[in-house]
């Protein structure tokens, strides 16, 4: 999230795409209601925020939604595409926002152009763009992009948007989404009132906008629609994800992750030799005078002192802080990528924490193939699950299974302590409440326990480049116990000349005097103590939320800084006041900002000829209404789902996104992709209020309020098919089946899309081989796997797979 | 004044509308579940709103710590003190029959687990590590760029742990040259 849960409540309209939150988010929902509860908000004179939910499924969501559109899975893009036409036609947007704090002036380099679904630099053969005209026009005497302020020139950023989503009409986006026209002009209308400076708008999302093969894209659509209404960076507005796990929040920040280092510094690439060469390649470029570009001008020293909390006394100027010893992958290495490699034969283990790669899938029945094929997979979880067992799953003969299968008992949350990230940065430290249960151990030590038993088999034996195992820091008090406490300390970071904590990651330095173990976390754990253990709450709003926006600065601690709305230099105008005075995010009162923590240089005035550009962390120094960092395109366009019942109304012949990886075809194999002929119905998967994605599984107060699995069929084509609540029907995708219940209901129901009815089957994701219900089933839960039935293939950019549309066939058994 | 013996402060017969001496003959010796109990935080386990937690536990003589009670914590500016179905029932996910307790391994082509001791199991796993990661290490890649990475071995998973140890799980997995790092991000 830019922004967090209790920062909905000061938001006038709430559009919601790709996501339940009354379902998945209850909790956090409560400040959408709160909105909509309160008078102050909403469009025009108030009376309350409005909600607008966009979903194939009606849910609880909906049911309390002002308007509900029934929209098909992944069009998302079409649906903001025709928001960004709307807004720009009729000069809705805001102007100085947009002037001044986007990229809309820009100029963009006259090669770049789009064609019948292509842009410029396409390479088929490849599936891959080659980037270099998606640039600006700069001067050639300073390097600097070229700028337009009248927004005229046709090259402009502003321009080129304009004439792009100029194909979005409201015909064609209820063509691509299956929303009547006149909901959508309804939409419309609430949605352009918000470029109004007193009026702001936030959108919400979840995995239903993630898990496609134009996931990047569908967020950018968004985001990009944000920027135009002026609505980045201001409490009540941003781009919001709700998470669906404990911490993936904390640990994608600790760069659990290929692409990254922790504090999403990238990962190093081959032929980088150096610091230097490694920051040229990684960190933004400044490309206007006043941008500050922070993160590209401190790259170095946030990798430096990474490299000194890794590497102490061995990574030295010399040794260009031991740059050697990080890992450059020579491609891709996300989540698919090991079980492709699985398959192909060239992984030989796999170390599961908390995750089951079988249930997770995509193509469940691909990726158990894929564990059966690896020497030895190592499962740390508290229960089992279906990758602990999937060599003995329903079906499978063990003995065929060549795998050595390690199950590794590991302690749940609340037997240790540590912090967990909520979804909107809030790094809140918790407490041991109770002691492991059984011989169940901490994942930490069991990791460092291993660890330290390779080194010493390193040490005896020798072998492969073992420097950075033999001399990775623990400086721990118990090697093989490290306290979290310790290690936050160490993620903080410290000042190596006085031994004192790091106060902020604006200190941090590349010659190698100060370490910080992920820089965006320096500031959470100061010499004074552990600010993530604050609980100035609500028990005292008078002292913890002065402002009344609900930022509760003295309740844990949020990255960066404490920082509760990102970006929130542009929640003031040029001249520093806040774009509505009721809802301010800073303010500079004169002598400095006051408010949230500034995302800015706390006492630089907005006039000052120094004055930095309000978005500080790129290149920049605006938002990026037009952006290289996408390999799909600058501008978000809208692909079919790679299974889809119809082609591209905007271009036929490249329908689906030309870029999204395609593994089974680059690796060889058969084609696991169905066609609408054999697979005629739209499928989505979601999850229930009472599951968190398998765990629950093992909970039986969960598995009495959700005994059995189903599936859900739409009325109207459960009629025709005979089928009712309760009937045993078999769901099928060219890559499996699930066997279960219909639940025949009106929450789904057809939809008009490119000129044809179309329906959606809704799969809930959770049920598997292993867990209360499973045992109490005479087949064991054969046929329970929703993800048997989703296709192997990602995002071109973050490569999440394509959970959320994919194509099925239905039928009563 | 009479002291109403179950209340926590002192109320008077007149305020409360009937005879305290009759309440006092009739009443049911009761104790609430957490009295005495001690009281710590914890943040529900499931999605990532991020509610906070209150839970009480109870620390026996044996060394033992019994937890009583898992509630919402009613100072948090996230959930003011609220749970949905999930994290009311979280206490049904730290303590459970169903858990694993003890190392468990099985042979390739085994048809059951063998329970094994941690030392068995843990000097397996790094043997496994050593041996996998020796057969798949590239030093120097076709161009002859320095690139020290291990291509056989990944590692997934911390959205459930501590952010503390998903750090540790980075700084250990990237020292052992791990490129397939993955976590539930983008799954």
């Amino acid at each position: 999230m830019t922004n967090h849960w209790r920062d909905i409540k000061n938001a006038d309209l709430i559009l919601i795409n790709g996501a339940n939150p009354a379902e998945a988010h209850p909790v956090g929902f409560q400040w959408f209601m709160r909105a909509k509860l309160d008078p102050k908000r909403g469009p025009g004179s108030g009376g309350g925020a409005k909600i607008i939910h966009a979903d194939p499924r009606f849910t609880r969501t909906s049911a309390v939604a002002d308007m509900y559109l029934r929209i098909r899975t992944g069009t998302d893009v079409a649906y903001f595409g025709g928001l960004i036409n709307h807004v720009l036609q009729n000069n809705l947007f805001h102007d100085e926002y947009v002037r001044n704090y986007t990229n809309a002036s820009f100029l963009v380099n006259k090669s770049y152009s789009f064609h019948d679904g292509l842009f410029s630099g396409y390479n088929p053969a490849k599936r891959s763009y080659e980037i270099s005209s998606w640039s600006y026009q700069t001067d050639p005497a300073t390097g600097f992009a070229l700028r337009d302020m009248t927004l005229q020139d046709p090259q402009s950023v502003f321009q080129l948007m304009k004439t792009h989503y100029s194909r979005y009409t409201p015909d064609m986006v209820s063509s691509i989404t299956g929303v009547p026209v006149d909901d959508f002009n309804k939409v419309a209308d609430l949605v352009g009132q918000m470029g109004k400076p007193d009026k702001v708008m936030t959108i919400v999302y979840a995995v239903g906008l993630t898990h496609h093969t134009t996931g990047g894209q569908l967020i950018r659509s968004g985001a990009v629609l944000q920027l135009l209404l002026g609505n980045m960076g201001r409490p009540g507005g941003g781009m919001n994800a709700e998470r669906g796990h404990a911490n993936i929040q904390g640990n994608t920040d600790h760069a659990i992750s290929w692409e990254i280092l922790p504090g999403y510094l990238k990962i190093p690439a081959p032929g980088q030799k150096t610091i230097a060469d490694y920051v040229a390649q990684s960190a933004p470029k400044k490309s206007d005078p006043h941008s500050w570009n922070f993160f590209g001008t401190n790259y170095s020293k946030f990798m430096v002192s990474t490299l000194k909390a890794w590497y102490g006394a061995a990574a030295t100027k010399a040794n260009e802080f031991a740059f050697n010893f990080v890992p450059k992958p020579a491609s891709n290495a996300s989540w698919m990528t090991i079980y492709d490699q699985a398959l192909k034969g060239s992984m030989q283990g796999l170390i599961l924490s908390g995750m089951t790669a079988a249930s997770i899938g995509p193509d469940s029945n691909q990726v158990r193939q894929a564990l059966s094929n690896l020497k030895w997979l190592v499962v740390m979880d508290a229960l089992p699950t279906t990758s602990s067992e999937f060599w003995r799953a329903p079906g499978v003969d063990p003995s065929q299974v060549k795998t050595e299968v390690f199950m590794v008992p590991t302690t749940h949350w609340i037997e240790k302590d540590g912090s967990f990230v909520n979804s909107g940065r809030w790094s809140q430290w918790k407490d041991q409440v109770i002691l492991p249960q059984g011989q169940a151990r901490h994942d930490h030590w069991i990791l460092a326990d291993i660890f330290q038993r390779v080194k010493k088999l390193y040490q005896a034996q020798g072998g492969k480049f073992p420097a950075p195992i033999l001399n990775l820091t623990f400086d721990y008090q118990d090697p093989l116990k490290p306290t979290l406490d310790e290690i936050a300390k160490e993620i903080n970071g410290k000042d190596l000349s006085t031994g004192k904590q790091m106060t902020s990651f604006a200190n941090l330095k590349d010659d190698g005097t100060t370490t910080a173990g992920d820089w965006i976390y320096t500031g959470s754990y100061l010499d004074t103590g552990n600010l993530m253990k604050r609980r100035g709450g609500i028990q005292d709003p008078a002292t913890n939320d002065p402002t009344g926006m609900g930022f509760y600065a003295n309740w844990a601690w949020s990255w960066p800084l404490n920082r509760r709305v990102m970006y929130n230099r542009a929640s003031a105008d040029l001249d520093g006041k806040p774009w509505d005075p009721s809802r301010p995010g800073i303010t500079w009162n004169g002598s400095k900002w006051v408010g949230d923590v500034p995302d800015y240089p706390p006492t630089l005035a907005p006039h000052d000829p120094a004055a930095w550009l309000p978005f500080i962390m790129n290149g920049e120094g605006v938002g990026r209404l037009f952006s290289n960092g996408m390999v799909d395109g600058p501008f978000p366009e809208h692909y079919e789902p790679v299974e889809s019942p119809v082609q591209n109304p905007l271009h036929a012949t490249n329908s689906a996104s030309p870029v999204a990886f395609l593994y089974d075809q680059a690796a060889g194999r058969p084609s696991r992709f169905g066609a609408a002929t054999e697979f005629p119905y739209i499928a989505t998967s979601y999850r229930l209020t009472e599951h968190e994605h398998y765990v629950t599984q093992h909970v039986p107060h969960l598995v009495q309020l959700q005994p059995k699995p189903f599936v859900e069929i739409p009325y109207e084509l459960a009629t025709q098919k005979g089928i009712k609540s309760g009937d045993a029907v078999r769901v099928s995708s060219k890559r499996g089946k699930v066997e279960v219940q219909a639940i025949v209901t009106k929450r789904l129901g057809p939809m008009t899309v490119a000129g044809q009815k179309v329906y959606t089957i809704g799969i809930p994701i959770h049920w598997g081989y292993v867990g209360i219900a499973a045992d109490r089933d005479p087949g064991h839960g054969r046929y329970w796997l929703a993800n048997a039935l989703t296709p192997f293939v990602g995002d071109a950019n973050a490569r999440t797979p394509e959970f959320k549309a994919f194509l099925v066939n239905l039928e009563k058994i | 004044m009479k002291v109403g013996a179950a209340g926590t402060g002192g109320l008077v017969v007149s305020g409360l509308g009937f005879d305290i001496a009759y309440a006092d003959s009739t009443k049911v010796k009761q104790n609430l579940r957490i009295a005495g109990a001690t009281e710590s935080h914890s943040i529900c386990p499931y999605c990532a709103v991020g509610c906070s937690l209150v839970a009480y536990t109870r620390h026996n003589s044996d060394g033992t710590v019994q937890l009583l009670q898992i509630e919402g914590d009613p100072d948090s500016p996230v959930n003011e003190g609220r749970l949905c179905p999930k994290g009311a029932t979280a206490m049904q996910l730290a303590v459970s029959p169903r858990r694993v307790e003890s190392p468990q391994y099985r042979a390739p082509g085994a048809t059951g687990w063998k329970s094994v001791s941690w030392d068995f199991m843990l000097d397996k796993i790094a043997q496994n590590i050593k041996a996998s990661r020796d057969a798949t290490f590239v030093t120097t890649d076709a161009t002859g760029n320095t690139v020290n990475r291990c291509e056989g071995v990944a590692f997934a998973g911390g959205a459930a742990f501590s952010s503390e140890e998903g750090y540790l799980a980075t700084k250990l997995m990237r020292g052992l040259g791990l490129v397939y790092l993955e976590q539930q991000a983008r799954v």
